[in-house]
C-alpha cells in the first residue's frame, strides 16, 4: 500500500508538471479555492466555499477560442456565443436570516436568480436572453426555461456591473428571478463539474449532497465577469467565481452539541489540495475568540490573517492546504471547533416584507427597512418586481419613517402589461439613523384564464424578493486597492471608497392567493352563457319577425280527419 | 313643474352628498358591480399619478380612459364629486326637458273608436318628465354609481344630451354628442341607426313626390354621416395631439373589443372568457361583440316610426350585452320606463322580472362576499346570479317590446277583437 501510494503521488506530480509545461507555453489560467467557516452565536455554523478561475483570453480578437484549460468549456462557449459581459446566477434553498446570522459574504434570494449584462455590440437582446436562459437551464439542470418576458425586468439602477467596463446602458441588462425554484442534487452535480478538479480533489471533496441539503440554508452560485489583470488594467481576463454558502443548524445537523468538525458537517475530511490550484486555504473567523475563551480550534495553526470584510476588521486562523504539514501525520485534516461564538454585532441594514389585507380582491405589500446605525443615515435603492396579475396602484405608494412621510428622491416605475411584462419599481430612499422605514403599496388581484393557473392553484403565486442595495457606512476603513492579494471572500464587491461598503439585502418572497374559477366547468359555462345570449336573440327575433294574428282554435283530431276526407270527396268542411 | 323638479334635485343631491361623506363611499367605489376596469375612479387617479411620474398612462394595463377624460380630470380632480353630481343632475334635467317637449299627436280620428282608452290623456303625460327624472335620480343604481365616482355617469350625461338634441332636431349637436359618446365607448355607434327613423318623421311633410323624398332622405343621411365622422375624426386627432402618441387606441378600444381583463362584473363576458378553450377564444369574442351590433338594423327597420322606443331598445341591448357593464348603464335605460307606463296592461312578466331583479341585486354582494372573503362559495355562485340577472333584464326588455308592438296592433285594428264566430279573440305572434 505504501508503495502504491508513493507511485500514485509521483504519477500525479508528473501529470501536474506536464500540464504546467503545456500551460506555460500558451498563457496561464489561475485557480484558487478557499473555505471560510464562521461560527454563529446561535450555535449554527456558516461555511462559504469560493472557487475562482481566471481565464486569460481576449474575445475582442475575432478568432474562435477552442482551447480550454481550467475554465469550463460549457461556460466559455456560453460567453462567446451570447455576447455576455457579466453573468450572475444563483440557486438558493432557504432564506438568509440577517438578524440571527449577520450579513452573508454573498447574498442571494430564495429560488433561482439570474442577471446578465450583455455586450453593447449585441442587437437583439431579448432573443439572446431567451436562448441564454434555455442553454443555462440545460447546463445547470434547472427549470430556467420558465424565465420569459413575464418575469424579466431591466433595472435602471440596482444592478450595476460588478466587473470592469463602462457600459451602463440598462437596455443591455436583464434580471429575472424564479422564487419557486427548488435546489437539489441535480443542480449540485453539474455545478461541481464546472470545477477544474471536479469533486475529486481539493475543497470540493467536501461537497456531498446528503449533508449539504440537510441544512438551514444552501446557496450555490456562479459569477462570471471581466477583471483587470494588473494595476494599470491594460488587459482583462475573465473571472469565474463559484460560491457555495451553507448554514448548518445546531439541532438538525449538530445534534444539539456545540461541537463542529469537518467530518460532522460534510461527512468527509480533507486529504489534499487541488493540484492545479495556486492557492487553497481554509479561514476560520476567530475575531471574537482572541484568547481562546469562546471556542477552541484543533488542530492549532500558527497562521493568522486579518481582512476587512463587511465593514469590519476580522481575524482569521488560516490553514494552507498546499503545505503538506497542514495534514499532519494522518494525511487528513479534520478541523474541530468546540464551543460557541459570542454575540455578533447587529447588522446595519436589514429588511422584511409581508402582504397585508384580507380576501381575494385586494391587498397591500409592506416592506420594512431597518437602519440600525446609531447616528448615520444612508440611502438605499429598493427594487421591486411584481408579476402582472397583482395590479399595483402607484398612487397608493407611501413611504414613512418614524411616523413621518419620507419622499423618495428617485422613482423609476414601469407599469406592467397584462401577460407581457411585470411591474418594475425602483426607488431611492434615505433611511434616517436608528429607524424603521415602511413602504406600502396597494394591489388588486386579477382573475386569470383557467389555463394560466398552475396545477396547484390554491398553493398561491410567488412574488420574487425585493432587492435592497446600499452603500452602508463602515466602521473601519475599507481597502480600495483592488489588485492586492486578498482573500476571495473579501474581494467580491469592489470598494470604491474607504468609508462605506456595498451591501445587498433580499427580502422574503411573498405567497399570494388569487381568486380561481371552477376548473371543472368550461363546457358548462360556455353552454349556459350561450343559452342566455340565445334567449335574448330568440325573444328579439320573435318580436321582430312575427306579427300579431287572431288565433283560430284548431279543431280536434277527429274533426281534422273528417275535414281531410271531406276535402277529398269535394264536400265543404265542417 | 319647476318646483317639484327642484325639490327632487335637492333630495337627490342631499342623498349623494351624505353618502359621499360617509365611510360607505370607499366600500361602494370598490364594488365590482358598480365599477368596471373601464370606469373605475381608482384607475383615473392612477392614470393621473402615472402622468405626474412622467410615464405614459397607456404604457401599463391599468388605465383605459380616453385622453380627453384624463385632461378633464386633470383640472377637475379636486371637484370630482361635484362633477359627477352635476352630470347626473344634468342628465335628469335634459331628459325632463326632452319629454316635456315631445309632441304626442292626438289624432283621434286615425284610430278605431274603441281605442280611446289606449291613447294617453294630456294629464297623464304631464307627469311623465318628473317621473323620468325621479326614476333616474332616485334609482339606487344611479346613486351607487355616482357615489363610486364611476365615469359611467359622464357617459350617461353625454348620451342624454345626444337624445335631447336629436329629438329637438339639431343635427350638428346631435352628431357631435354621438361622436363623443362613441369616442368614450364604441357601443353608442349603434345609436346612429336613429338617423334612419328621425328624418322620416321630420321630412314627411316636405315630400312632394317620391323621388324628392328619397333624395332628401339620402341627402340627410350623407350630411349626418359627414358631420358625425368629421367630429369623430377631430376628436381622435385631438387626443393624439394631447398625449403625442397613438398608444391610447389599443388601450381603450382594443381593450373594449378584445376583453383581456377578466375582472368579475354583472355581465356575461368575464366568466365565459375565463373558462374558454384557447382555440375558440377569438371566434366567441367576435360572436359576442357582433351580438351587440346585430340588432341595430332589424330594430331600426321595425321601429322606424318610433324613434324614442328605438333609442330605449338600443340602449337596453348595449347595456346588457356590452363587454364591461355596470349598474350605471342599466339605470340609464331604466329611466325610460315611466315613458311607457301606459303599456302596463299588456306586460306579461313584469312581476316575475321585478322580483328576480330585486333578488339578484340583493344576492350580488352576498355571494361576492362568500366567494372572495369567506371562501365558502366559489365563482360559480356569483356567475349564476349574473346569468339570472341578465335573463331578467332580457325578459324585461322583450316584455316592453311585446307590449309596445301589441298596443300598436290594437291602435290599428281596434282594442276588443272578435273572432269569426263572435267570441273574444286571443292574439298570438305568428
Amino acid at each position: 500500500a505504501m508503495a502504491e501510494q508513493k507511485f500514485r503521488v509521483r504519477a500525479r506530480a508528473l501529470v501536474c508538471v506536464f500540464v504546467c509545461v503545456v500551460m506555460c507555453g500558451c498563457g496561464r489560467d489561475d485557480f484558487q479555492e478557499e473555505l471560510v467557516i464562521r461560527p454563529l452565536h446561535s450555535g449554527d455554523i456558516y461555511t462559504s466555499f469560493q472557487f475562482r478561475t481566471l481565464w486569460e483570453t481576449d474575445f475582442t480578437r475575432e478568432n474562435k477560442v477552442s482551447h480550454y484549460r481550467l475554465f469550463p468549456k460549457s461556460l466559455g462557449q456560453v460567453i462567446s456565443k451570447f455576447s455576455v459581459r457579466e453573468l450572475h446566477i444563483s440557486f438558493t434553498q432557504g432564506y438568509w436570516r440577517t438578524m440571527q446570522w449577520g450579513q452573508p459574504y454573498l447574498p442571494s434570494p430564495p429560488g433561482a436568480e439570474l442577471w446578465v449584462w450583455f455586450q453593447d455590440s449585441l442587437t437583439d437582446v431579448d432573443g439572446t436572453w431567451k436562448e441564454l436562459t434555455n442553454v443555462l437551464s440545460g447546463i445547470f439542470c434547472a427549470s430556467l426555461n420558465f424565465i420569459d418576458s413575464t418575469n424579466t425586468v431591466q433595472p435602471s439602477a440596482s444592478f450595476k456591473p460588478l466587473g470592469i467596463g463602462n457600459v451602463t446602458d440598462h437596455r443591455f441588462l436583464r434580471y429575472a428571478t424564479l422564487p419557486r425554484e427548488i435546489v437539489c442534487t441535480e443542480n449540485l452535480t453539474p455545478w461541481k463539474k464546472l470545477l477544474p478538479c471536479g469533486s475529486k480533489a481539493g475543497l470540493a471533496v467536501l461537497l456531498k449532497s446528503e449533508k449539504l441539503f440537510h441544512s438551514s440554508f444552501h446557496s450555490q452560485a456562479v459569477h462570471i465577469r471581466p477583471v483587470c489583470k494588473d494595476d494599470q488594467c491594460k488587459t482583462t481576463s475573465w473571472e469565474l467565481r463559484q460560491t457555495l454558502n451553507v448554514v448548518f443548524d445546531l439541532h438538525n445537523s449538530g445534534q444539539g452539541k456545540n461541537e463542529w468538525s469537518l467530518f460532522k458537517m460534510f461527512s468527509r475530511t480533507l486529504t489534499e489540495a487541488c493540484p492545479v490550484a495556486s492557492s487553497s486555504k481554509i479561514y476560520i473567523d476567530i475575531t471574537d475568540n482572541s484568547q481562546g475563551e469562546q471556542f477552541e480550534l484543533s488542530p492549532a495553526t500558527p497562521l493568522l490573517s486579518q481582512a476587512v470584510v463587511l465593514g469590519d476588521r476580522r481575524t482569521f486562523s488560516v490553514y494552507d492546504l498546499t503545505q503538506q504539514i497542514t495534514f499532519g501525520t494522518m494525511r487528513s485534516l479534520n478541523l474541530l471547533i468546540r464551543g460557541k461564538s459570542s454575540d455578533m454585532l447587529r447588522p446595519l441594514l436589514h429588511a422584511e416584507r409581508y402582504v397585508a389585507g384580507y380576501g381575494l380582491q385586494t391587498g397591500e405589500i409592506h416592506t420594512l427597512m431597518y437602519n440600525n446605525h446609531p447616528y448615520r443615515s444612508f440611502p438605499v435603492l429598493l427594487l421591486d418586481s411584481v408579476p402582472w396579475y397583482l395590479r399595483l396602484y402607484i398612487h397608493t405608494l407611501t413611504v414613512t419613517s418614524k411616523g413621518k412621510d419620507n419622499k423618495p428622491s428617485y422613482i423609476h416605475y414601469q407599469p406592467s402589461k397584462d401577460r407581457v411584462r411585470p411591474h418594475l419599481l425602483e426607488m431611492l430612499v434615505q433611511l434616517p439613523p436608528n429607524s424603521v422605514t415602511e413602504v406600502t403599496l396597494q394591489f388588486e388581484r386579477a382573475l386569470l384564464k383557467w389555463t394560466e393557473y398552475t396545477p396547484d392553484p390554491n398553493h398561491g403565486f410567488y412574488v420574487g424578493s425585493s432587492v435592497i442595495s446600499s452603500l452602508v457606512p463602515s466602521i473601519v476603513a475599507m481597502d480600495t486597492n483592488n489588485s492586492r492579494e486578498r482573500p476571495l471572500f473579501s474581494s467580491f464587491f469592489p470598494s470604491k471608497e474607504e468609508s462605506s461598503y456595498f451591501v445587498r439585502v433580499y427580502t422574503e418572497p411573498l405567497l399570494v392567493n388569487l381568486p380561481t374559477p371552477d376548473f371543472s366547468m368550461p363546457y358548462n359555462v360556455i353552454c349556459l352563457t350561450c343559452t342566455v345570449v340565445a334567449v335574448g336573440y330568440g325573444s328579439l327575433y320573435n318580436l321582430l319577425t312575427r306579427s300579431f294574428q287572431i288565433e283560430e282554435p284548431s279543431p280536434g283530431l277527429a274533426k281534422r280527419i273528417a275535414n281531410i276526407i271531406r276535402k277529398m270527396r269535394g264536400v265543404p268542411p265542417l | 313643474m319647476a318646483a317639484p323638479l327642484t325639490l327632487l334635485l335637492l333630495v337627490a343631491v342631499t342623498v349623494r352628498a351624505a353618502l359621499f361623506r360617509s365611510s360607505l363611499s370607499e366600500l361602494i367605489s370598490e364594488r365590482v358591480e358598480v365599477v368596471s376596469p373601464l370606469t373605475a375612479w381608482k384607475r383615473v387617479i392612477e392614470g393621473l399619478a402615472l402622468l405626474d411620474l412622467g410615464v405614459s398612462p397607456y404604457s401599463g394595463d391599468v388605465f383605459h380612459e380616453t385622453p380627453l377624460t384624463i385632461y378633464l380630470f386633470h383640472f377637475l380632480v379636486d371637484y370630482a364629486e361635484v362633477t359627477f353630481m352635476v352630470s347626473v343632475a344634468g342628465s335628469s334635467v335634459f331628459s325632463d326637458y326632452l319629454f316635456r317637449k315631445q309632441k304626442f299627436a292626438l289624432e283621434a280620428d286615425r284610430y278605431p273608436l274603441d281605442c280611446l282608452e289606449l291613447i294617453r290623456s294630456p294629464k297623464e303625460m304631464y307627469y311623465i318628465p318628473l317621473k323620468v327624472a325621479m326614476f333616474y335620480l332616485l334609482n339606487p343604481f344611479t346613486i351607487l354609481s355616482c357615489v363610486a365616482k364611476s365615469t359611467c355617469g359622464l357617459n350617461n350625461a353625454i348620451i342624454a344630451l345626444f337624445i335631447l338634441s336629436t329629438i329637438k332636431g339639431n343635427v350638428l349637436l346631435s352628431a357631435i354628442f354621438l361622436s363623443l359618446a362613441t369616442y368614450q365607448s364604441i357601443y353608442p355607434l349603434t345609436l346612429s341607426a336613429l338617423l334612419t327613423s328621425v328624418p322620416l318623421s321630420c321630412l314627411i311633410n316636405l315630400c312632394v313626390t317620391q323621388w324628392i323624398c328619397v333624395f332628401l332622405f339620402w341627402w340627410f343621411i350623407v350630411q349626418y354621416a359627414f358631420m358625425y365622422l368629421g367630429s369623430l375624426f377631430v376628436i381622435i386627432c385631438l387626443s393624439f395631439f394631447l398625449l403625442g402618441s397613438w398608444d391610447y387606441l389599443p388601450s381603450v378600444y382594443g381593450f373594449i373589443l378584445s376583453v383581456p381583463d377578466l375582472t368579475p362584473n354583472i355581465g356575461l363576458f368575464w366568466y365565459f372568457f375565463a373558462e374558454m378553450f384557447e382555440h375558440f377564444r377569438l371566434f366567441f369574442l367576435c360572436v359576442f361583440q357582433i351580438n351587440v351590433f346585430f340588432y341595430t338594423i332589424p330594430l331600426s327597420i321595425k321601429l322606424k316610426e318610433h324613434p324614442v322606443f328605438l333609442i330605449f331598445m338600443q340602449l337596453a341591448v348595449i347595456s346588457i350585452f356590452k363587454s364591461y357593464p355596470t349598474v350605471g348603464d342599466i339605470s340609464l335605460y331604466m329611466a325610460f320606463l315611466p315613458v311607457w307606463s301606459h303599456l302596463h296592461r299588456f306586460l306579461r312578466n313584469i312581476f316575475l322580472v321585478s322580483c328576480v331583479l330585486l333578488a339578484c341585486s340583493a344576492l350580488f354582494p352576498v355571494l361576492w362576499h362568500l366567494w372572495i372573503y369567506a371562501g365558502s362559495a366559489n365563482s360559480n355562485f356569483y356567475y349564476a346570479i349574473t346569468l339570472l340577472f341578465n335573463v331578467a333584464q332580457i325578459l324585461l326588455v322583450s316584455d316592453y317590446f311585446y307590449a309596445f308592438l301589441r298596443r300598436e296592433h290594437h291602435l290599428t285594428y281596434g282594442l276588443y277583437l272578435k273572432r269569426k264566430d263572435g267570441s273574444e279573440a286571443t292574439l298570438v305572434l305568428k
